[in-house]
């Protein structure tokens, strides 16, 4: 644990990418293998298993530092991090341990499932032979929650410094559903045997969003334009020991679709396809919603197959006939798409995802604004010459979103934010008019720069006029112009709409709050988008 | 007890009705007992001033050409009907607590304080007394500070990493005590010193009053602040970030603060490191302070004040809050720069 914890110790004091990569390119050289795999499997996102819930690591903290509940309560919202809180209470550790990250994840695997007595008291000896440092890690391997400034491809990087393997491999081996419990780590990195990697999705190429004149781009015949659908992104595999379909992050989900299964007959073998799982009308997408009601369903009512059934929009080839067609242009990648597909029969849940055509910036910009009516979210810009690149890489594919909608309102309550902003208030509710009262309609608590924050934080301590419990209610001064994605009934809101994806656009300091809209204004936007459900971007 | 309590508490500062005077009041009043020289505790425009010999060059030098007395820790001195003497607080150089005595009974204000020796400040000296007011900033048992040997030996490892780079290190600390106590705990044998405008001065008149601080040079805007590579920079917290720190070159940015202690803190100013060292007692600290004064009332202002009022009523005390306009150590809000 020790080197782990200096291993975050350098991560943390730095924002230098070379000297994060440094650190951790140290680390896979030195640590032990089984603490590699495990730092591998925490940085991109896996934990063990959870070994004891938060009430009961707040009950035995304060049990612990000889305090009452009420007072850790207290100090938990001003650190704002559970871990921390715990790190924080606890008195100092009255033993020493050397045990290593890799035993200590196996201490709380071997824990989930014990009555609570014998976890108690192994998580108290555990407390009392750490460090602070260690223990804070100790607490967030429970919590989960890791973050530690390091993003997968900066991993990545490191590990592939560490091991001499080519990061685009590397990328690729550390995709899918592997397990640390399950796995070593000469296995996950190595060369493995064909089979096992049979199923393993490639590393999805994403878009970054377009900020830019979409003029900037130079030619419009040097780009492949398309719609953003609003799915699941997936990746579909058809190798000859293996049918897979992949979600975006990484999950398994072929059997969530059983409808897609047809295709393991007619793809060719060796065929690999990143396409869009929508749920499929008559030759359109339905609304997300409907899509929303299958997600997460291990076995799929009869009902919803009918009513939602699942569908294949591809954007790129990958692989075929075997071959790892990522480096060709994606002009040919495209062509051997269509010619793969053009050649299926009839009646499968499968389409290429149609090309835009268009032959002029402006002309694209027109069609774009009507994408809402396809429930699409915009389009994506795909340079025609351009390699299936690995994660985010700007440059050649931009997502270029529709703009989202806006609305003023008038700030009505305010909160004190967590972690890093836990001294300011960032958590506010707003109000637009209906008739002469303002009814509060949103909460949003991002967009703003920290210096409007701590702005507005002084004019909230000077201008409170009522508390309750750590949140205010202020005079109805300050308006802000918001964003948001779309918009639905909701009848467990005052207001009785609900907004997605709402948050601060900028401070509108120039706008009186006689000016701000009204809650008609609102209605007339839900009534003219269909009221849909809101739904999660990416899952 | 039919006569009125030793200290009352009033819009303008703690009142002392019998001596007819006020302790580190916020609006201006006839005489004023000053505990320490930090802003929100010595104000301008009371008429006269009382603080200790020790304090009251900086005072001076903060408020100019005022009326003011002073008194050796300890002293005994009568106003009115009461007797009142002044204590260190162990907070800052000259720093102290006020203790008021009237028939026997005994009240103490403590001011800002803290328990832990720093090197530089007189130790802090537990006074008995029946009622205690004290400060409670970092009245959350989530804050306990680091031996002051540590932090030393951590800061001149990072001062002299930074050196060992070629960058210099760069950090924010109150120009009133914090920054003369990490010049005394540096090991000067790593790098010059250099010291925004706002340190210099009050440096100067504490090492004119016979301080022992080590030499630093004053960065004055003709300075050739790229010519000293590997230097250690004290500036007030809010010069961090602005073009005044940008002008070293390859630098090194950090905050010593008791808000170091939490990491949210530390990464909502954009910091990479942060010294968790304050001038405030922690949760210990405080605890064992109250605990020695052998007060059964004890008052509590600037900080976690509910908190920490309900805490030691859980331990036996008949605690209350004295709302006041002392401020703390404050992380978001840092003293105005002053060149
Ligand atoms: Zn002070
Ligand atoms: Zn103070």
């Amino acid at each position: 644990m020790k080197r782990f914890a200096s291993l975050f110790e350098a991560l943390d004091r730095t924002t230098k990418t070379t000297a994060k990569v440094a650190a951790l390119t140290e680390y896979f050289t030195t640590a032990p293998e089984e603490d590699r795999l495990w730092t591998i499997a925490l940085l991109s996102g896996r934990r063990p298993k959870r070994a004891v819930n938060s009430t009961e690591l707040r009950e035995w903290a304060s049990e612990a530092a000889g305090l009452p509940l009420w007072l850790f309560e207290e100090a938990y919202p001003v650190v704002g991090d559970l871990s921390e809180t715990i790190t924080l209470i606890l008195p100092p550790p009255q033993h020493e341990s050397d045990r290593s990250l890799a035993t200590w994840i196996g201490t709380l695997i071997a824990l989930t499932g014990q009555p609570a007595e014998a976890r108690k008291s192994a998580i108290f000896a555990a407390w009392d032979q750490l460090t602070t440092e260690e223990r804070f890690l100790f607490n967030k391997l429970i919590t989960g929650g890791f973050r530690m400034g390091v993003s997968q491809g900066l991993m990545t990087r490191a590990l592939a410094r560490a091991t001499g393997i080519e990061e685009t491999t590397l990328a690729h081996r550390l995709m899918g559903d592997w397990k640390p419990s399950s796995t070593t780590y000469a296995a996950l990195i190595g060369e493995n045997d064909p089979e096992a990697d049979a199923s393993k999705p490639y590393p999805f190429a994403l878009a970054s969003p377009l900020e830019a004149e979409a003029e900037t781009l130079g030619a419009p015949a040097d780009w492949l334009a398309e719609w953003k659908w609003d799915g699941i992104r997936g990746q579909l595999i058809n190798r000859p020991s293996a049918f897979a379909l992949w979600s975006r992050g990484e999950e398994l989900i072929t059997d969530r679709f059983p409808e897609l299964a047809p295709l393991a007959d007619f793809l060719p073998q060796g065929t690999v396809i990143d396409a869009e799982v929508l749920a499929w009308g008559q030759d359109t997408p339905l609304p997300f919603a409907a899509l929303q009601k299958r997600i997460g369903r291990l076995v799929v009512p009869k009902k919803l197959l009918t009513e939602a059934p699942a569908h294949l929009l591809a954007y790129d080839l990958l692989e075929d006939a075997g071959e790892d067609l990522r480096s060709a242009p994606l002009a040919h990648r495209r062509a051997r798409l269509e010619a793969i597909i053009g050649a299926l029969p009839p009646g499968l849940p499968l389409s290429a995802s149609p090309a835009l055509s268009f032959d002029s910036w402006e002309a694209l910009a027109e069609q774009r604004l009507t994408a809402r009516e396809r429930n699409s979210e915009g389009l994506m810009l795909k340079r025609l010459s351009s390699s299936y690149h690995v994660g985010r890489k700007r440059g050649d594919w931009w997502k270029w979103k529709l703009d989202p909608y806006t609305v003023d309102a008038v700030m009505l309550y305010a909160q004190s934010g967590s972690g890093r902003r836990a001294t300011l208030f960032t958590d506010f509710t707003f109000g637009i008019w209906d008739g002469d009262q303002l009814v509060p309609f949103t909460k949003a608590y991002s967009g703003l720069t920290d210096a409007e924050f701590r702005k507005i934080t002084d004019w909230v301590k000077k201008h409170t006029l009522e508390r309750f419990g750590p949140v205010r209610r202020v005079p109805p001064e300050l308006v802000f112009e918001l964003a948001f994605e779309g918009i639905q009934a909701s009848p467990r809101h005052k207001s009785g709409i609900a907004l997605r994806f709402p948050r601060m656009l900028r401070w509108r300091q120039d706008k009186p709050v006689a000016e701000i809209d009204t809650i008609d204004n609102l209605r007339a936007l839900l009534a003219a988008s269909g009221g849909q459900p809101p739904h999660p971007r990416d899952i | 007890m039919s006569r009125s309590p030793v200290l009352t508490f009033t819009d303008r500062g703690i009142y002392c009705p019998s001596g007819d005077f006020h302790i580190d009041p916020w609006r201006p009043v006839d005489r004023a007992l000053i505990t320490h020289g930090h802003s929100d505790h010595a104000r301008w425009g009371h008429r006269r001033y009382l603080s200790t010999e020790a304090a009251a060059p900086v005072i001076r030098h903060r408020l100019g050409e005022i009326d003011l007395r002073t008194i050796a820790y300890g002293e005994r001195r009568t106003i009115g009907g009461v007797t009142v003497s002044f204590h260190p607080a162990g907070h800052v150089p000259g720093s102290a607590q006020i203790r008021v005595e009237e028939a026997g009974e005994v009240w103490v204000v403590s001011g800002d304080y803290k328990v832990a020796e720093d090197g530089l400040s007189e130790p802090f000296e537990p006074v008995a007394c029946h009622a205690f007011i004290s400060e409670c900033t970092f009245g959350l048992p989530v804050f306990r500070w680091t031996p002051q040997a540590q932090i030393a030996a951590d800061l001149n490892h990072w001062w002299a990493a930074n050196a060992a780079e070629g960058r210099t290190s760069v950090i924010g600390a109150y120009s009133l005590g914090k920054a003369q106590r990490i010049m005394a705990a540096v090991d000067p044998s790593i790098g010059p010193i250099l010291t925004h405008g706002a340190v210099e001065a009050t440096t100067v008149v504490m090492r004119n009053q016979g301080i022992a601080l080590p030499p630093t040079t004053h960065v004055t805007p003709s300075f050739d602040a790229k010519g000293h590579p590997g230097a250690l920079v004290i500036a007030p917290p809010s010069a961090l970030g602005t073009p005044w720190a940008n002008r070293f070159g390859p630098a090194a940015e950090a905050f010593a603060s008791g808000w170091m202690a939490l990491r949210g803190v530390r990464r909502r100013r954009g910091l990479a490191r942060g010294f968790v060292m304050s001038d405030h007692a922690d949760w210990d600290g405080l605890n064992e302070a109250i605990r020695a004064t052998g007060a059964e009332r004890v008052f509590v202002t600037h900080g976690y004040t509910s908190v920490f009022r309900r805490w030691l009523e859980s331990q036996g005390y008949d605690a209350g809050i004295v709302e006041t306009e002392y401020e703390g150590e404050e992380a978001a809000e840092p003293e105005p720069l002053v060149e």
